[in-house]
């Protein structure tokens, strides 16, 4: 479920808010979106996709990470590599690649 | 009131599918998501694997292939009609400039294609088109005119302070989705099935209900339903025994025994070449993502898996097709993608994989020029629409529900379905249990549910309404079908019987089943 959304990151372009489709964030009153309705998310990262700063992290799990988690942690996920990993591996954002010019599935099963 | 020719209800694949074939049939098009279209439903949110071969020979083996394995219940005409329209529709796809994979011929390969990316082009494509989208525009009922007809349909802008809209309009294409019951599964939890509920109201029907069966795999603490990559892993039990996989066995089927029984297994990747691994990641990033998320290396480490519900979404029922236009049984009423029954092309086996893709292509293609079609062939009708819709919006008792009411009709509903020991292995006993308390759930919603103020709470009135509802069509459709077969496995009738016939389901307060007949067919194609 969505955990981070950074306050140094985010640009208050409020796409997120909008593509959810879970309709899990509202505007907050500075500007940066809030996560409102957080145990509403699916975990289906499109948020993440379409977020131009890398500024939100959701996490994999079913359930609300618990208080202290390090999925809760920006700086501990900044180093991990994790925030924007879904965007860079569909090859969205400027100077980047499509990923789906990378998709082989045709070699894992056919029809 | 605002006013269209045709209005699409839905945002994933099937919806503007749909919409671009209506727009380009020279209709002027609304389309309504619940969420954002290019974000929601199952499609967005992962890879599409079609069902994409070439005119002649292979295509010809392709669909005889496909009906031996669908043990009846399919119809090679439309197996064919799915199959070329999907065909044409990808050059088309590519036209518009979605980025395939090229081999090293330098010819696209067409058949995989990744969510977000294919959504945010359709949604580009139908936007330049000139189709008006509304996002975040859930419809809670539809509108039918004097004559009994399909004219628009009604719901609120929940960004928007939840204020009610209404749109007049010649023909109307649910493209909703399946209904996965809220079970969780990453892309599936806008797909409530209140398309489905809508079109009970008017009298549709439905069809193939009982094949609602299939469960997905995924971490244990996770939600990522992602098989395929695991038809490469190594499974071991809890204590770190190797599990062996018996021949025409698969990590599927022994999860799936294991979490009937309440074990726990484990799975690894530590078999897969090193030079494979990369090319598994793009392509089945939505696999790898949340393992790496939470810090499992999964080409080393072990990980525990559970199955998880993916309901009619990934099961075949839905909106029985009424005719060659993807028309359902109620006039102005078209249907597309996962809220239509899938058994025309996949009979009673899963719709996931390359059916559904496809399908969502080609029956909005079909449901889109249909409604066009009807709704410049009729005109539009805006005197005297009646609002249709009644459990979770209008109780008959208004202003007397608990607030937790629709949670606890969603759990309620929920015990009843998403256990696989309920849902893969039926019994007759269980099943009239089921079917004893959710014709309770549903007097309790029928008198209670529904007339909160606020946007999102109506909308989660509706949708439990939706949920009680496919779980009484399911259970009323899985006690008809007295045999196993396909995905619908009985105890007490564990052999395929005579029923080679669709099963259809309708109603709503009374529930009925019968078998569609020759005449139906007729008339569906």
């Amino acid at each position: 479920m969505i955990e981070i959304v950074s306050k140094e990151r985010c640009v208050s372009c409020d796409v997120c808010i909008k593509v959810c489709p879970m309709d899990v964030f509202d505007r907050g009153a500075d500007g940066i979106p809030v996560i409102s309705r957080q145990v509403d998310c699916q975990s289906c990262f499109l948020c993440e996709a379409y977020c131009p700063t890398d500024a939100l992290y959701v996490a994999p799990f079913d359930h609300p990470a618990p208080a202290g988690s390090d999925q809760t942690d920006e700086e501990a996920q900044i180093a991990a590599g994790a925030m924007g990993s879904y965007r860079a591996v569909l090859g969205w954002g400027r100077g980047r690649r499509n990923g789906s010019r990378l998709d082989q599935n045709h070699l894992f099963g056919v029809n | 009131m605002m006013q269209t020719d045709v209005l699409v209800i839905g945002g994933g694949p099937a919806a503007t599918w749909a919409a671009e074939s209506a727009v380009t049939a020279g209709a002027r098009v609304i389309l309504v998501d619940k969420g954002y279209c290019g974000a929601s439903g199952a499609a967005a949110a992962s890879g599409n694997n079609l069902w994409y071969v070439p005119p002649g020979p292979k295509r010809e083996a392709s669909i005889r292939k496909k009906a031996d394995q669908a043990q009846g219940l399919v119809d090679e005409e439309w197996m064919e009609r799915v199959v070329s329209t999907t065909w044409d529709r990808l050059f088309d796809l590519s036209d518009w400039g979605y980025p395939f994979p090229v081999d090293d011929d330098g010819v696209q390969r067409r058949s995989s294609l990744q969510g977000p990316e294919y959504l945010r082009r359709m949604r580009r494509r139908i936007h330049r088109a000139g189709v008006q989208i509304l996002d975040h525009h859930p419809a809670l009922e539809l509108l039918i005119d004097a004559d009994g007809v399909v004219a628009g349909a009604a719901g609120i802008a929940r960004q928007d302070g939840g204020r009610r809209w209404e749109i007049a309009a010649g023909a109307v294409v649910l493209a909703t989705g399946g209904c996965a019951f809220l079970s969780g599964t990453f892309g599936t939890n806008p797909d409530t099935g209140d398309g489905h509920l809508m079109a009970a109201e008017a009298g549709a029907e439905l069809s193939g209900m009982e094949f609602s069966t299939h469960y997905g795999p995924s971490a244990a603490w996770g939600v990522h339903t992602k098989g395929r990559m695991l038809q490469f892993a190594t499974l071991y039990e809890a204590d770190g025994t190797r599990i062996d996989i018996p021949p025409g066995g698969s990590v599927r089927g022994i999860a799936m025994e294991r979490e009937i029984a309440g074990q726990q297994v484990f799975a690894s990747l530590e078999g897969v070449p090193e030079n494979l691994r990369d090319m598994m990641r793009y392509s089945q990033p939505n696999y790898f993502i949340p393992l790496e998320k939470a810090g499992i290396d999964v080409f080393r480490d072990r990980y525990p898996l559970r199955m998880v519900y993916e309901g009619t979404v990934r099961g075949t029922g839905g909106l029985r097709v009424a005719g060659p236009e993807c028309q359902t049984t109620v006039p102005g009423l078209f249907a597309a993608g996962d809220v239509a029954t899938r058994e025309l092309i996949t009979g009673g086996i899963s719709g996931g994989g390359a059916y559904n893709g496809s399908w969502a292509i080609s029956s909005g293609t079909f449901a889109g020029r249909g409604a066009a079609r009807f709704a410049i062939t009729r005109g539009l009708r805006t005197a005297r629409l009646r609002p249709d819709g009644r459990v979770g919006l209008r109780p008959e008792r208004s202003g007397t529900a608990e607030p937790e009411l629709a949670d606890e009709l969603i759990t309620a509903t929920q015990e009843r379905i998403l256990p696989p020991a309920l849902t893969v292995r039926r019994t007759e006993d269980e099943l009239l249990i089921t079917e004893k308390i959710t014709d309770g759930l549903w007097q309790t919603a029928r008198a209670e549910l529904g007339g909160r103020s606020d946007g999102r709470d109506v909308l989660r009135d509706r949708q439990a309404a939706a949920m009680i509802a496919h779980l009484r069509w399911i259970t009323a459709s899985a006690l008809y079908r007295r045999e196993s077969r396909s995905m619908h496995r009985r105890l007490d009738y564990p052999e395929l019987g005579d029923q080679n016939y669709r099963i259809v389901v309708g109603g709503l307060d009374e529930i009925w089943n019968r078998p569609e007949t020759g005449a139906d067919e007729r008339l569906a194609s």
